[in-house]
């Protein structure tokens, strides 16, 4: 324990805090995007919002896996469950996100579909071998961390020569996403795409362990963004901003690692060949708030063909908006934020939630309505603005 | 029938390999054995010997006050306890945070069919020594047997009764505008011991359940403290959920600071394992006060002075506040609100 408390130790604190106001500039403010949900948790989990200067502001990026989940892909999901009678296991907050006309996974299993929560890919693999007369799916998402255990299930599924086991993949890979959201902003004035205005981004940490720090460099090269990758703790995320102001007051951009504890350049080498074994890029693949993003995901290739559920079923692809009045969309861009939409803390709480940002506690949402709402009242308050007036 | 021809017939319970089957609960003979062979000889006392269907007993003068809580806590045994004080303690507890002093308790019990009798009565010597200890009488109580699969081993309903001293007012509606907040002790310990077993979960850790009884040191609480506004045991929910009762009811906010809230190192380590938030993990055996500002010094060193206090601290301050939020200030430096807990956190915990 001692190790995790290092990363949130009260002084340390205070003294980066210091450093940050050293440095930042009054004249300008500084927009950094934390990219992964993990890092929204820590940022509104412990308040670091208010250990920064007003001008440096942190946008929330879409590194939530639930939150970027089209709802076309849960209709399937719900429809496997429904029409195909398969034992539907997943991850657990996948069963509250928001599918068409309000339903959800957890409202078909209410109503009778055989839909189970996993904690690992491995667990629907033992499901499997232990209901040999029943079809099992493996509703498989996330980013890069959890594509390896996935390839690992679907590999040792052929190993064992099941058949009654197929995984469907919404594996999404997080360089194109970040290459998407850089392609949707544009700098100021020049009034080309609505994305947000991006100073620098502080790279994920789980995934950066398995992918490692070169798959970023392509946004200091050809977007001249500066990168530092971070880990979870409240410190790392501190220092990393540090890190990311000090490269864009030189007016340098470059990918930079302050986890280094975990992370090097190329990456978890076994993890990367296995999940070349198993998945071959998808051409093109939606992605809640971003659109159809090309080669940002990841499907199960033809030699593991026999496991991939979109091969063994007739599930069609249908594409559904979302909720009119949801800004999940420009909040995952990071156009928005989420005391912006007019269903939050409304229509729209955790426990009844109308968009996946307000599902996983990593999404933007849920994290400003869990940890962060009471501000809205302070900002707006009738105190503040007496002491203002 | 007089009782000698009764047992005659009757072979004694077998403790070793004997299982519950459902004449136990058939009000036959072999219910009334179980009563008299368990039960009775657990419990022992004159109102349960007397064999009526309900108890006889004077009341005192002043304000009575009756609890009740249901126990499906899975495992049945975990480190630190088992169903059985489990069901003394908290209903010990929901009388004793009404300040009262807890005199009597009743006990439902639903057993399933097939529960072996060796379990049972390790668990029912287990309510017998938690009641003894705390001075309380079991007086009533009555048990059922479900078929296999209708049950999971048993399930255990106490109610309690008690009586509150002359000038105690203690209510969740009394927090105001700058009373201080006090915890008794460290969070989240019977929450961590319930998951360590969990099939699932299952992980190694050497956190023990707090399962207490936790009405001497409220005595002593109110009496040198009769002032105090507040009592709330931070069970299912955790403190985060008591702190939002207790806003939500008396119309007020609150504004805690996480640095004086003591968490076992252990404890730190399965939340962090397990994604978990100690302010959300269940306690039995601690509670929060509150209480005016100019007593909180005193209070506290009332608690401290108490084995089940040793721990105790001074969290936070009640505060004006009509979306009664709780705020709580960071270790890291930083602030956040602690809000209701969203869905269930982990089922059948107590
Ligand atoms: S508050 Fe709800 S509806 Fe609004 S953007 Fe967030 S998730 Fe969507």
């Amino acid at each position: 324990m001692k190790y995790v408390d290092e990363f949130r130790d009260g002084t340390l604190a205070c003294g980066l805090a210091r450093a940050i106001a050293a440095e930042v500039r009054p004249s300008r403010d500084y927009h950094l995007m934390e990219f992964c949900g993990g890092h929204t948790h820590a940022v509104s989990r412990y308040g670091i919002q208010d250990l920064l200067p007003p001008n440096v502001r942190l946008i929330h990026g879409p590194g939530c896996p639930v939150c970027v989940l089209p709802i076309g892909r849960i209709d399937s999901a719900i429809a496997l469950a429904q029409e195909h009678d398969v034992i539907l296991c997943t991850y657990g907050d996948v069963l509250r996100v928001p599918a068409s006309e309000r339903r959800s996974l957890l409202q078909a299993k209410a109503a009778g579909a055989d839909v189970r929560m996993v904690y690992s890919s491995l667990d629907a693999l033992r499901i499997a071998q232990e209901t040999p007369d029943r079809e099992v799916v493996f509703f498989a998402i996330g980013f890069e961390t959890t594509t390896p255990p996935t390839a690992a299930a679907v590999r040792q599924a052929k190993a064992l020569g099941l058949k009654n086991f197929t995984a469907f993949c919404n594996h999404v890979l997080t360089p194109a996403a970040i290459r998407g959201i850089l392609d949707s902003t544009a700098p100021e004035g020049t009034g080309r795409a609505k994305g947000a205005r991006l100073d620098g981004i502080i790279g994920p940490s789980h995934v950066s362990t398995v992918i490692g720090s070169r798959p970023y460099e392509f946004v200091a090269e050809q977007y001249q963004r500066p990168v530092v990758i971070a880990g979870f703790e409240p410190l790392d995320v501190m220092q990393s901003i540090l890190m990311l102001i000090r490269q864009i007051n030189a007016g340098r951009a470059e990918v930079e690692n302050e986890f280094t504890r975990a992370v090097n350049r190329d990456g978890n080498h076994k993890a990367q060949t296995l999940v070349a074994e198993v998945f071959d890029l998808r051409p093109a693949f939606e992605w809640r708030g971003l659109g159809v993003i090309p080669y940002s995901a990841l499907c199960i290739n033809a030699a593991y063909g026999d496991f991939d559920t979109e091969r063994r079923f007739p599930i069609p692809y249908r594409a559904v908006a979302d909720h009119k009045g949801c800004e999940c969309g420009a909040i995952l861009r990071g156009v928005k934020k989420p005391q912006d939409c007019r269903l939050f803390g409304t229509a729209c709480i955790p426990e009844n939630p109308v968009g996946s940002c307000m599902v996983s506690s990593e999404g933007a949402c849920a994290a400003h309505y869990t940890y962060g709402r009471y501000r809205d009242y302070r900002d707006a308050g009738p105190t503040r603005k007496a002491v203002n007036d | 029938m007089d009782d000698t021809r009764k047992r005659s017939y009757l072979r004694p319970l077998d403790w070793r390999q004997g299982r519950v089957d459902m004449t136990h609960g058939s009000g036959g003979r072999a219910s009334a054995q179980l009563v008299e062979e368990l039960f009775l000889r657990a419990f022992d006392n004159d109102w349960l010997r007397s064999l009526n269907d309900q108890a006889c007993f004077l009341v005192s003068s002043g304000r009575m006050v009756a609890a009740t809580d249901s126990h499906v806590v899975s495992p049945l045994f975990f480190p630190g306890g088992d169903i059985g004080c489990l069901s003394v303690h908290g209903t010990i507890n929901d009388v004793a945070m009404a300040g009262a002093k807890p005199l009597y308790l009743t006990a439902g019990f639903i057993l399933e069919e097939g529960f072996p009798l060796s379990d049972l009565r390790r668990i029912v010597d287990s309510m017998a020594a938690a009641a003894r200890e705390a001075d309380v009488a079991v007086i009533a109580g009555d048990t059922k047997v479900v078929e296999q699969g209708k049950g999971d081993g048993v399930f255990i309903t106490t109610t309690g009764i008690g009586v509150v001293p002359e000038g105690v007012h203690i209510s969740g509606d009394r927090a105001r505008p700058g009373d201080r907040i006090l915890l008794s002790g460290t969070i989240g310990d019977h929450g961590v011991a319930i998951m360590s077993l969990r099939e699932d979960l299952r992980f190694g850790t050497t956190v023990a359940s707090d399962t207490a009884a936790l009405h001497g040191l409220v005595a002593t609480m109110v009496e040198m403290v009769p002032d105090i506004h507040c009592l709330r045991d931070p069970t299912r929910g955790g403190l985060a959920t008591t702190l939002n009762e207790i806003a939500q009811q008396s119309g007020v906010g609150m504004r805690i600071r996480e640095a004086p809230i003591p968490v076992l190192s252990q404890v730190k380590a399965a939340c962090e394992f397990l994604g978990l938030d100690p302010l959300y993990v269940a306690n039995e055996g601690k509670l929060v006060a509150i209480c005016p500002p100019e007593v909180a010094e005193r209070l506290l060193a009332v608690m401290r002075a108490h084995p089940l206090g040793a721990d105790a601290a001074i969290i936070g301050e009640v505060v004006d506040d009509n979306h009664h939020f709780v705020e709580m200030e960071t270790a890291f430096g930083g602030w956040r609100m602690v809000d209701w807990l969203t869905g269930e956190q982990l089922p059948r915990i107590c």
